[in-house]
């Protein structure tokens, strides 16, 4: 990709700096909609753009935008820069270097959800960053970028951060809805949907840092360029997270669509020290491991193609695994992530992550019998379908395909003690 | 009190929720107290229940639900080290116990002058700048990428320094 869409930062220099920003056409996508267009035709725009949410689930934005129950008010946009999952850390580069073009996408989506209101949550981690977030917000009043009568109209808007204290299952959206209303931060039933009942039982949007970074492009230049980019079914530009056993870990802004292959070998630079890939997690801890077959490095990333080999695409956090890894003590990371994050509310989570963490540190210690492989897939089999949100159901994920495809891993961890 | 000594601050923290939601207000006070006091003490637990209209207990139970807040004070300067998987494939646990046995300590004890704690956490965002730590200290959370066991020393002097002269 010639220029950056997301990352421009990278392109321009000092894009943090509001006068930066302002001169390479910053606020003019919100003074476009503000001044000329109607919050539906907002939603409009962006539903034909195709964009869909970010922060891993891929539902598309501008559908979810108009669940927004009519007529009730007020309502509330929350941005969530929660962002948690292991491999994951792209929200974090724009929050910090493309910071106006992200809160210029919050704004974007407020008035299209009529919103007077909007919050940033932060994850508690990002402390310094959110203080940095504060001040840009108050360089944007002092430019008459938020606040009352915004560009001569009598659309109103203010955005507040709010700072977590360190909880992964904050960035499930109801999750983090009840942590700003100051309770645990634990998953709601749904529904109703947040849309419908979310922060203080209002209507509400929440969307992922980089899904609001994509708005000011998409009012500029249109849904058609828009759908130019990426795939017919998965468009646009994606922030694609590279970590683990590679030459060159980072985010790369590359089209939806871009094969595996590409991401680590072109970009990232390959396997250090010559050796061999043995398997990739497309979605950080939170889809299903595959192996790295041809076919799985040939597929291209996007949110059809993923699940067709059979994972998911996720937040595309794509860590890395070369052959000296062994696949056990992989699933034994994870489980102990996923343990300590459980947010207890549920049975089926709450008990299952624990007992997962338990045989595969039986595994780890070189206590186990070949028995206990069995018995942790039926854990995780067990948990299936039966948790109260996704982190239950991510937990497993590792875990089952792990043993699914590398179960001589297991034995060997096994066999062999430590 | 917190309440005499950041009246600004608090109104303003109160100022950015609905009158009537300002429970929404709890994590932003914990962490004022927690600054002001190294850990969240009891007698600020109930100051802020009594700021918010809430239970002591309704306080006290965020506690053990967030990672960054504490009842008691541990070392001065907490070093955060990310062993989660994507740091762990890229050395973040050897880099950890190294860390320890310069300090002369296990990972989550603190220094015996009571200054530095080191402990493992989960993920912290920053995977393509392994080793990483962050430091929780009084005034803030701040991270540190790309780091070698003697630049994490180096880091440790001057949290010590900066102790001294404070």
């Amino acid at each position: 990709m010639a220029d950056h869409i997301l990352l421009r930062h990278r392109d321009i220099s000092d894009f943090d700096e509001l006068d930066v920003y302002l001169e390479h056409g910053g606020f003019e996508a919100l003074k476009q909609v503000v001044t000329s267009k109607t919050p539906q035709e907002v939603i409009d725009v962006v539903k034909a753009s195709g964009l869909r949410g970010r922060g891993g689930a891929g539902f598309p934005t501008g559908v979810k935008w108009s669940f927004l129950t009519p007529g009730v008010f007020p309502r509330y946009v929350v941005a969530n820069a929660d962002e948690s999952e292991p491999g994951t850390f792209k929200d974090r580069e724009i929050l910090e270097h493309n910071p106006y073009q992200f809160l210029e996408g919050v704004a974007i989506c407020a008035y299209a959800a009529q919103a007077n209101t909007a919050y940033v949550y932060c994850r508690g981690e990002f402390w310094d960053l959110a203080h940095e977030l504060e001040n840009k917000i108050n360089a944007l009043h002092k430019a008459e970028l938020l606040g009352k009568g915004l560009f001569g109209t009598d659309y109103a808007l203010e955005i507040h951060v709010y700072l977590g204290a360190g909880a992964y299952i904050c960035g499930e959206e109801t999750a983090l809805l009840e942590s700003m209303e100051g309770m645990l931060g634990q998953p709601r039933l749904r529904p109703p949907f947040p849309a419908a009942q979310g922060l203080y039982a209002k209507p509400t949007v929440v969307n992922n840092v980089e899904t609001l970074t994509n708005l000011p492009p998409i009012i500029i230049r249109g849904a058609d360029w828009y759908r130019s980019i990426g795939t017919e079914r998965s468009t646009g530009p994606k922030v694609f997270c590279l970590s683990g056993n590679v030459e060159r870990p980072g985010n790369y802004e590359l089209p939806l669509g871009t094969p595996f292959r590409e991401l680590i070998y072109e970009h990232g630079g390959g396997i250090p020290g010559g050796r061999r890939i043995k398997a990739l997690l497309p979605a950080g801890a939170s889809a299903p491991l595959l192996p790295a077959t041809d076919e799985v490095l040939d597929t291209p990333m996007d949110y059809e193609s993923v699940p067709e080999v059979g994972s998911q695409l996720g937040s595309a956090s794509i860590i890395v695994i070369d052959e000296t890894v062994n696949i056990a003590w992989l699933a034994y990371k994870t489980t102990r992530f996923f343990e300590h994050e459980s947010c207890g509310k549920c049975t089926p989570c709450r008990e299952g992550t624990y007992w997962m963490y338990h045989l595969l540190q039986r595994i780890e210690r070189g206590e186990a019998a070949l028995e206990d492989i069995d018995l942790l897939d039926a854990v995780a089999q067990g948990m299936e379908g039966k948790c109260l949100c996704a982190l239950g159901e991510f937990a497993i994920m590792p875990v089952i395909s792990g043993i699914k495809h590398f179960r001589a891993d297991f034995e060997a961890r096994i066999r062999n003690g430590r | 009190m917190l309440a005499e000594k950041y009246s600004s601050e608090i109104k303003s923290i109160l100022a950015k929720y609905p009158a009537d939601r300002k429970r929404s207000a709890v994590l932003p006070l914990m962490y004022l107290a927690q600054c002001e006091y190294g850990a969240v003490t009891s007698g600020s637990m109930v100051e802020i229940a009594n700021l918010l209209d809430i239970d002591v207990t309704q306080v006290a139970s965020l506690i053990g639900f967030y990672t960054l807040l504490y009842d008691k004070p541990g070392g001065k300067y907490r070093i955060q080290i990310c062993t989660d998987l994507p740091c762990a494939l890229r050395g973040a646990e050897e880099f950890a116990h190294e860390l320890c046995d310069r300090l002369g300590i296990l990972l989550g004890e603190t220094t015996p002058d009571g200054t530095i704690s080191v402990e493992e956490v989960m993920c912290l965002a920053a995977c393509d700048g392994v080793p990483m730590f962050q430091v929780q200290a009084p005034d803030g959370i701040y991270y540190h990428e790309l780091q070698t066991v003697e630049s994490a020393l180096a880091v440790i002097d001057e949290l010590r320094k900066r102790d001294d002269d404070g």
